[in-house]
């Protein structure tokens, strides 16, 4: 969920909602003059607040820009999970980045490697540079496509059946899944539309990614609803987590549920739908259903 | 180190304080305006004062006008308010934080 940097309001009560990861923005949620301003606010709360387990995010000013070097550092310094650059068009500035930040944890004592990298792909040429700046780095987790920028620079603008942006959805949850790593979809800003925010985050589930960034704390709930594995996923995920574990009791190779034989996708994908139950806390520690 | 010029950071919005700072005065003159100056006055006081010792500030006038902060807001408006004040926006001083 993005948080505007420099709203002292909206940065005390992210923490409440339930998000996965609280986005902390100090490049066009915060005005030009403010931006020093921003970044010490966001600071005091990385370093002061406790948001539990929430994974914390903070989106950097682009390297194009003066902001980018101070909001590194105070970033890292301040211990950050997670440093997301906007309008990545190459590995190389990921690359450009990793270093940056790397030199920051020297300077501040933080430990080299604990700044994971997010790269923003938001252009023609980020997209198709898609798969290479997702294996940027070792420390890329997640790779997210901005729709606004992004469908400005093809010469459109966004359609409520999202067509414009099927390439790049694609080209996105292609380059996470070929490195390995999370591929998130861009916001859905119209909070006057519920209807089009769940068929767009129907969509971007059916195309494999992991995530929405969300504007609105409203949107969390709306966004699990959809990403959240139902009762008939989850008892016949447990079946085949069953059926794996008796073929491995019975030192069989070979794993069959109801006189089917589990290959080895389907036993991946009942394993994504358990770990998906219990983060989402449907399934109890013995995995018993407990509803949405 | 002595302030320069006047400088200003934060909003009036909820949860925010406005800080501004100008030259002149013997020591920390602070100039406080808040709901809840009788409960907490005296901490916001004394946080702002505490950014402006760990900047080498000696004097300065203070004006603030809290509308709720907590106190890492105030830290982080007099913090911004003070390399404003001392043209140092674009160098920070790192070991303050």
């Amino acid at each position: 969920m993005f948080v505007p940097g420099n709203n002292p309001a909206m940065i005390k009560d992210a923490g409440i909602y339930g998000a996965d990861s609280i986005m902390f923005d100090l490049e066009d949620g915060v005005s030009l003059d403010q931006k020093d301003a921003a970044r010490y606010l966001v600071y005091e709360a990385l370093t002061n607040i406790d948001y539990g387990d929430t994974e914390m995010v903070v989106r950097i000013n682009g390297d194009d820009t003066p902001f980018y070097e101070n909001d590194i550092k105070a970033m890292v310094k301040a211990g950050v999970e997670v440093i997301r650059l906007p309008k990545v068009e190459s590995a190389a500035m990921m690359q450009r980045l990793e270093e940056k930040v790397e030199a920051a944890e020297r300077e501040f004592g933080r430990p080299v490697g604990s700044t994971n990298l997010m790269a923003a792909v938001e252009s023609a040429e980020g997209v198709l540079h898609a798969e290479e700046i997702a294996k940027a780095s070792d420390r890329m987790i997640g790779i997210a496509l901005s729709a606004e920028d992004y469908t400005t620079d093809m010469k459109t603008h966004r359609y409520p059946d999202g067509q414009e942006l099927l390439f790049a959805r694609n080209m996105v949850v292609h380059a996470a899944r070929a490195a390995k790593i999370a591929a998130f979809d861009t916001v859905f800003s119209n909070m006057n539309d519920p209807e089009g925010f769940y068929r767009e985050t129907r969509l971007i589930h059916q195309l494999g990614f992991d995530g929405k960034s969300l504007i609105n704390p409203r949107q969390i709930e709306m966004v699990n609803e959809v990403f959240t594995p139902t009762e008939k996923e989850i008892v016949n995920a447990q079946g085949v987590m069953a059926a794996i574990k008796k073929a491995r009791e019975q030192g069989s190779g070979v794993i069959s549920m109801n006189g089917k034989m589990v290959d080895r996708p389907v036993a991946l994908r009942a394993e994504r739908v358990m770990k998906l139950a219990k983060a989402t806390h449907v399934i109890d520690e013995e995995g018993n259903y407990l509803g949405k | 180190m002595d302030i320069t010029h006047t400088a200003t950071a934060g909003t009036l919005e909820s949860s925010d304080i406005q800080v501004t700072l100008a030259p002149g005065g013997d020591g920390i003159d602070i100039n406080l305006t808040s709901d809840v100056i009788k409960q907490f006055g005296d901490q916001i006081k004394a946080s702002i004062t505490q950014v402006l010792n760990n900047y080498g500030i000696t004097s300065a006038k203070v004006k603030a006008v809290d509308k709720g902060a907590l106190d890492i807001v105030i830290k982080a408006r007099t913090v911004a308010a003070v390399q404003r004040a001392l043209d140092i926006v674009d160098q920070p001083k790192w070991e303050v934080l």
